[in-house]
C-alpha cells in the first residue's frame, strides 16, 4: 500500500518522466541526486564526487538537472537523505560512500523505477549498479617511483582502515618499489580514519621519524604533504584530488579518483535509456584513476618508466598483481605470469611477501 | 536599569508562549542568514518547518520524524528525572552505545537461529548494558564522591573506542569482504526491529519512547519517588531529614537513565541502523541533553522538543536538498533555535524590572 | 636516545607541537571551570578560531594577526555563551552543547573558499646554536613561539590562581558565588571575564591547528580536540601543573600509538586510545578518595547558575 503511494508521488513530482521515458525527455531535464559522505569542501573524497557531478552539469547543460546533500551520514540518515532524493524526483542516484550499501539497497527496493549507482560496494540489483576504482593502479606507478627515488629504502605509507581497497594499494607500491629497489622496506601506520588532518600530520611525523622519505597516503587531507615539506627532503603522492598546492615538491605525483568520465558515461546511458545494472570497476584505462602531472623533482628517466608503466596497465598489457607473487607468509599466491580475478582482488585481506608489519584483524 | 526577579512560580503564559517566541526569533534570524547565503529565506523556512509535516510527501517526512524523535525522546526522559533530582549524567552517548553493544551482541552470538524469544532478550541485554555502564559513575560517586558528570563524559570516549574495537574486531562481519561493521540485523527476522505498520516509522523504540514519556509523568508527578526526586533537586537538605537516601537516589536515577539510553542504542542497531559500526552513535545522547533541557525537563515538554529537534533534522535535509543549502547551514540554524530556546525560557522564571540606579 | 626502536626526543619534539592545541584549549578551560563555569562548548570555540585564524593570516599575509584574530573569534563565541548562561541564566551544559553545533556550522560557512590554501608560515625561533644541542635542542630549541606562550601560559595561569589577588576572587566566585557576592564581588562579571580568556585560549589552540599544526583549513577540522581539553582539565584535577602533563599524555598516547606501529609493532589501537580516559576516571575517583567528604578537586560552584536575589 505504502508503496503504491510512493510510486503515484513520485511520478506526479517526476511529472512524466518515470512513466513515459521516451516522451519525457524531450521536455524534462533528466534529475540526477548525489549524497556525499563527507562536506564537498573536504578536498579529497567527496570533493571529488562533487567535481564529477559538476562535469555532469557541463556535459549535459539543460537536459540534466543535479541535485546533492552533502555530510550525510551513513545509517539511518542516509536512508532518509535517499528516499528525499527519489521522492524529489531523481531518477538517478548516485551514492558515494561504503557505508551507503545497505541503505541504498533498502531505498531501492522500495522505489524499483529510479536507479542506483553506489560507490565501492559489493551488492546489486535490477536497479542498484555498483561502481570502483583500481586505485591500486596508481599505486604500482607510485611504488615505482618510490623505490628510485628513496635514498632511505623505507617508503611509508598511511592507511586509513584496514580494508581490501587499502591492503591492495599497499601490496601494489611495495611489490613495485621492490621490483625497481630491491632495499627497499615498507612502514604501514593506520590511522583508522578518512579524514583527520591532525592525526594524518602525526601518522607522517612518525613515518618520518621512522627514517621514510617517501610517504604515501591512503588518507584524503593534504596534512601529511605539509609535515613532508616542512621535513624537506621527503616526497609524497597526492591522494584523491591531486594536491597539486604542494607540487612540484614533496608531491612529485598522485592517484587523482576522476569520477567524470563514468558519471558523464552513465548519465548518457540513462538519457539514451540504456541503462543497466552493472559493476564497474575502471582504472587508469578508462580515465576514472588518474595519475597527475609527474613532477620535475623525479628525474626524467625515472618519470619515462613510470610513464611507461601507467601506459602499459591503461591498455591492458600489463597487471599489477602479476605473478609469481607469495603471501606474507611465504605460501604461493599467484604462479609466475598468472593474475589474480576480481573477486579474489575485491576481498584482499593478507600482504605480499617481503612486507614485514602485521595486518590488523 | 534592568533587573531580574525571580518569580515564585513558572509563569503559565510563558510557559507556552517562549517555544513560539523562540521559534519566531530563530525565523528571523535564520531569515537573514539564508538570505546572507543568496537563498530565498521564506521558501527555506517553509521548508524546515512545514513541508516535512504537511507538504508533499509528508506522510513519509512524518514517519521519519518518529524514527528520529523516538531515541531523542527516550534518553531524555531518563535524564529529566536525574536533572530534577540534581543528577547530572551526561554520557548517556556512552550508555546508548554500550546498549547497542550489549543488544548486537545477544543477536550476534544468537545468529541464525530463530525464536521470538531472541528480541525481548535484546531489549534486556540493552537495559542492562547501558544500566551497567551507567553504574560506573553511580558507584564512584556514592562510594568516592567522584563527579559522575566528568565520570559518565569521560565514559562516553571509552564507550566510542569500544564501539570502534568491535566494529572492527568481534563483530565484524565474517562475510563482510573484510570491511568493518557488524551483520545488519534488519535481514536477521528475529532480531529486527522492524516498522510495525509498513512505512508509518512506527518501530518499539518509538513505541518505548511514548511509553518513557507516559511513565515518567506518572512517576514524577503521581509516585512519592517522583515527589522525593523533586525534592532532592530543589532542597537537598531537607530531602536527607525527610529520610531520602542520597545514594539509593544516586544509583536509581543513573540507573534508569542508563537503562533507558541503553534500549534507544539497541532498538536503533537492531532497527533503523541495523549494524554496529564505528560510526554508529549519531551524537543522540548529546541531542538528548539539549532536548531534555528544551523540554524544561517535563515529559511532555520534551515529547515537543524531541519532535521539534527532529523537525529541524528532517527539514534541514529538505532545504539543502531542494534549496542547495549548505549542511552547515542548517547547523548553524540548529544553533540559534537552541540559544533562542534557551535564552528565552529566562521569561518562564523571571520577571524583567526597570527599576532606577538604586545600590 | 632510543627506546625499543622509538627516538623518544624526537617523539618528545613531536608531542610538544601536537599538544599544543589542547593544551591552550585546556588552560583556557581551566580558568573558566575555576570560576564555577562550565563551558562544554571548546570544541565550537576552537573551530571558529581555526576558521577566524586562518582567513585572516591568509588575507593579511601574517601569522601573527592570525593568532589574534583566532583568539578573538574564540573570545565572541565565549562571550555569546556568556551572555546566554550568565545573565540570561540558562542551562550550562545544554548552552555549550549548542555552542559546540553553531560553531561547527558556523566556522564551515565562513570557511566557504578557504580550502586547499596555504596559509603564510609561522616561523620558528632561531636559537642558533642551541638548536643543535643534544636532546635539549630538538626538545627545547625548536618550536615556533605558540609552543612557548603555550609553556609560559602554563605558569602564568598557574601563579595567577594560586598567588594573585585576583585568582583568588576566581576561585571564590567559582567554589560558592553566593558568599562571593556577599562579600561584595561582582560574580556575573568575574565570570564573564573567565569565560573571554577562556575563549581566546581555545580560539588561539584552533589557530596553532590551522595555521601550524596541519596547516590547512578544512571543515570540521578540530575533530574533537575540544573534547580532549575538557577531559584534560579534569585529568588535571583543576591544577595548571597538572593541565601540562595531561596535555602531553592525551597528545602523547596518539604519537606514541603511531610511532609504535610505524616501529611495526602491532598493537591494539583502539583499547590503547581508551586509555588516557580510562587514566583521568582513575585520576578523578583518587583526587575525591583522598578529599573523601572534604574539599573536592572540582570547583563547587561548577555548572550551577547565579542569580543574585537583592
Amino acid at each position: 500500500m505504502k508503496r503504491r503511494t510512493f510510486l503515484s508521488t513520485t511520478a506526479a513530482l517526476g511529472a512524466l518522466s518515470l512513466g513515459l521515458p521516451g516522451l519525457a525527455q524531450a521536455q524534462e531535464p533528466l534529475k540526477v541526486g548525489f549524497i556525499y559522505v563527507g562536506p564537498v569542501g573536504d578536498m579529497g573524497w567527496s570533493y571529488q564526487h562533487e567535481q564529477g557531478r559538476q562535469a555532469i552539469e557541463a556535459e549535459f547543460g539543460d537536459r540534466v538537472q543535479t541535485t546533492y546533500m552533502e555530510s550525510v551520514p551513513e545509517g539511518p540518515d542516509a536512508e532518509r537523505a535517499l528516499t528525499q532524493l527519489a521522492l524529489a524526483g531523481n531518477s538517478l542516484i548516485f551514492a558515494t560512500s561504503f557505508g551507503y550499501m545497505d541503505a541504498v539497497m533498502n531505498v531501492a527496493a522500495k522505489f524499483p523505477n529510479v536507479k542506483f549507482e553506489h560507490a565501492t560496494g559489493y551488492k546489486r540489483a535490477e536497479n542498484v549498479a555498483t561502481y570502483d576504482a583500481r586505485f591500486y593502479e596508481g599505486r604500482a606507478i607510485q611504488g615505482t617511483i618510490a623505490g628510485r627515488m628513496t635514498k632511505t629504502n623505507k617508503i611509508g605509507y598511511i592507511g586509513s582502515f584496514p580494508i581490501p581497497e587499502v591492503v591492495q594499494g599497499i601490496n601494489a607500491a611495495f611489490i613495485h618499489a621492490r621490483k625497481v629497489n630491491p632495499a627497499v622496506e615498507m612502514k604501514v601506520v593506520w590511522a583508522y580514519t578518512w579524514f583527520d588532518p591532525a592525526k594524518e600530520a602525526d601518522a607522517a611525523a612518525a613515518l618520518i621519524a621512522e627514517g621514510c622519505d617517501v610517504v604515501m597516503q591512503h588518507t584524503d587531507s593534504t596534512a601529511p604533504q605539509a609535515k613532508a615539506q616542512e621535513a624537506g627532503n621527503v616526497i609524497t603522492f597526492g591522494q584523491a584530488s591531486d594536491m597539486s598546492a604542494f607540487a612540484p615538491m614533496p608531491r612529485v605525483g598522485s592517484t587523482i579518483d576522476d569520477w567524470a568520465p563514468y558519471y558523464i558515461e552513465r548519465v548518457g546511458k540513462m538519457l539514451d535509456g540504456t541503462w543497466t545494472s552493472d559493476a564497474t570497476w575502471g582504472g587508469i584505462g578508462s580515465g576514472m584513476v588518474g595519475i597527475g602531472e609527474i613532477t620535475s623533482a623525479v628525474p626524467a628517466e625515472v618519470k619515462a618508466e613510470a610513464l611507461a608503466m601507467a601506459d602499459a596497465i591503461g591498455k591492458g598489457e600489463y597487471h599489477p598483481f602479476t605473478g609469481p607473487l607469495n603471501k606474507q607468509d611465504g605460501t604461493p599466491w599467484l604462479a609466475a605470469g598468472e593474475t589474480p580475478d576480481d573477486g579474489q582482488l575485491a576481498g584482499l585481506d593478507f600482504y605480499v611477501e617481503g612486507i614485514t608489519a602485521e595486518l590488523p584483524k | 536599569m534592568i533587573h531580574l526577579e525571580r518569580r515564585r512560580a513558572a509563569s503559565r503564559f510563558w510557559t507556552l508562549a517562549v517555544p513560539v517566541v523562540a521559534v519566531l526569533a530563530t525565523m528571523l534570524a535564520g531569515a537573514g542568514l539564508f538570505a546572507a547565503l543568496g537563498k530565498p529565506p521564506a521558501e527555506a523556512l517553509r521548508m524546515i518547518f512545514w513541508d516535512p509535516l504537511l507538504g508533499p510527501n509528508a506522510e513519509y517526512f512524518r514517519g521519519q520524524l518518529l524514527v528520529k524523535a523516538g531515541p531523542l525522546i527516550l534518553i531524555a526522559c531518563g535524564l529529566a528525572v536525574g536533572f530534577r533530582a540534581g543528577i547530572w549524567n551526561i554520557g548517556a552517548e556512552g550508555q546508548y552505545i554500550v546498549g547497542a553493544l550489549s543488544g548486537a551482541a545477544v543477536a550476534l552470538a544468537l545468529w541464525p537461529a530463530e525464536s521470538p524469544l531472541i528480541f525481548p532478550t535484546m531489549v534486556l541485554a540493552g537495559a542492562l548494558g547501558g544500566w551497567a555502564w551507567a553504574m560506573i559513575p553511580a558507584f564512584l560517586k556514592t562510594r568516592f564522591g567522584t563527579s559522575e558528570i566528568l565520570v559518565s563524559l569521560m565514559l562516553v570516549y571509552v564507550a566510542q573506542n569500544l564501539l570502534a574495537y568491535m566494529a572492527f574486531g568481534p563483530m565484524k562481519n565474517p562475510q563482510g569482504f573484510g570491511f568493518p561493521g557488524s551483520r545488519n540485523l534488519q535481514q536477521y527476522p528475529s532480531a529486527h526491529n522492524a516498522e510495525l505498520i509498513a512505512g508509518s516509522g512506527l518501530h518499539w523504540g518509538v513505541v518505548a519512547a511514548l511509553l518513557a514519556v507516559i511513565g515518567t509523568h506518572l512517576l514524577m508527578s503521581r509516585h512519592l519517588l517522583g515527589f522525593r526526586i523533586r525534592v532532592a533537586g530543589e532542597a537537598p537538605r531537607a530531602a536527607r531529614f525527610a529520610g531520602v537516601s542520597p545514594a539509593r537516589l544516586i544509583r536509581f536515577c543513573l540507573g534508569l537513565s542508563g537503562a533507558l539510553a541503553g534500549v534507544a542504542g539497541m532498538f536503533e542497531v537492531a532497527g533503523p541502523s541495523g549494524q554496529i559500526t564505528d560510526s554508529f552513535n549519531a551524537n543522540y545522547g548529546f541531542t538528548a541533553i539539549i532536548v531534555a533541557f528544551l523540554g524544561r525537563l517535563n515529559p511532555w515538554g520534551i515529547l515537543a522538543a524531541g519532535l521539534l529537534m527532529a523537525l529541524t533534522y528532517i527539514g534541514g535535509d529538505l532545504a539543502q536538498l531542494m534549496l542547495g543549502l549548505p549542511a552547515a547551514a542548517i547547523q548553524a540554524f540548529q544553533g540559534m533555535l537552541l540559544f533562542f530556546l534557551l535564552a528565552f525560557d529566562l521569561l518562564t522564571q523571571y520577571r524583567i524590572r526597570w527599576k532606577g540606579a538604586r545600590t | 636516545m632510543t627506546l625499543g626502536g622509538i627516538d623518544l626526543i624526537a617523539l618528545t619534539a613531536t608531542l610538544m607541537v601536537s599538544s599544543t592545541p589542547v593544551l591552550l584549549a585546556a588552560l583556557g578551560e581551566l580558568v573558566v571551570e575555576k570560576s564555577g563555569v562550565l563551558n562544554l562548548g571548546v570544541e565550537g570555540m576552537m573551530i571558529m578560531g581555526a576558521i577566524g585564524g586562518f582567513a585572516a593570516a591568509v588575507m593579511t599575509g601574517s601569522p601573527a594577526v592570525g593568532f589574534a584574530a583566532g583568539a578573538l573569534a574564540g573570545m565572541g563565541m565565549a562571550l555569546l555563551f556568556g551572555v546566554i548562561t550568565q545573565i540570561l541564566l540558562a542551562n550550562q551544559v545544554a548552552t555549550g552543547l549548542a555552542l559546540t553545533l553553531f560553531g561547527l556550522g558556523l566556522s564551515a560557512l565562513f570557511g566557504k573558499g578557504f580550502e586547499g590554501i596555504r596559509p603564510p608560515q609561522t616561523a620558528r625561533i632561531d636559537f642558533g646554536g642551541l638548536a643543535d644541542l643534544p636532546v635539549l635542542g630538538p626538545i627545547l630549541f625548536s618550536h615556533d613561539w605558540v609552543v612557548y606562550f603555550s609553556l609560559f601560559a602554563v605558569g602564568a595561569v598557574g601563579l595567577f590562581l594560586s598567588r594573585s589577588r585576583a585568582g583568588l576572587i576566581l576561585r571564590a566566585v567559582g567554589e560558592n558565588h553566593d558568599a562571593a557576592h556577599a562579600l561584595g564581588y561582582r560574580v556575573v562579571a568575574v565570570r564573564l571575564a573567565a569565560l573571554a580568556f577562556g575563549g581566546a585560549m581555545a580560539g588561539l589552540g584552533g589557530a596553532y591547528l590551522s595555521l601550524v599544526r596541519v596547516p590547512q583549513w578544512t571543515e570540521g577540522m578540530t575533530a574533537g580536540a575540544g573534547w580532549i581539553a575538557l577531559a584534560i582539565v579534569v585529568f588535571a584535577g583543576w591544577r595548571a601543573g597538572g593541565v601540562l602533563l595531561g596535555a602531553y599524555l592525551f597528545g602523547g598516547v596518539t604519537a606514541l600509538q603511531l610511532r609504535l606501529q610505524a616501529a611495526e609493532y602491532a598493537i591494539p589501537v583502539q583499547l590503547l586510545s581508551m586509555a588516557p580516559y580510562l587514566i583521568t576516571i582513575i585520576v578523578l575517583v583518587a583526587i575525591s578518595a583522598l578529599h573523601a567528604r572534604g574539599r573536592q578537586a572540582a570547583p563547587a560552584a561548577l555548572g550551577r547558575s547565579f542569580h543574585a536575589s537583592r
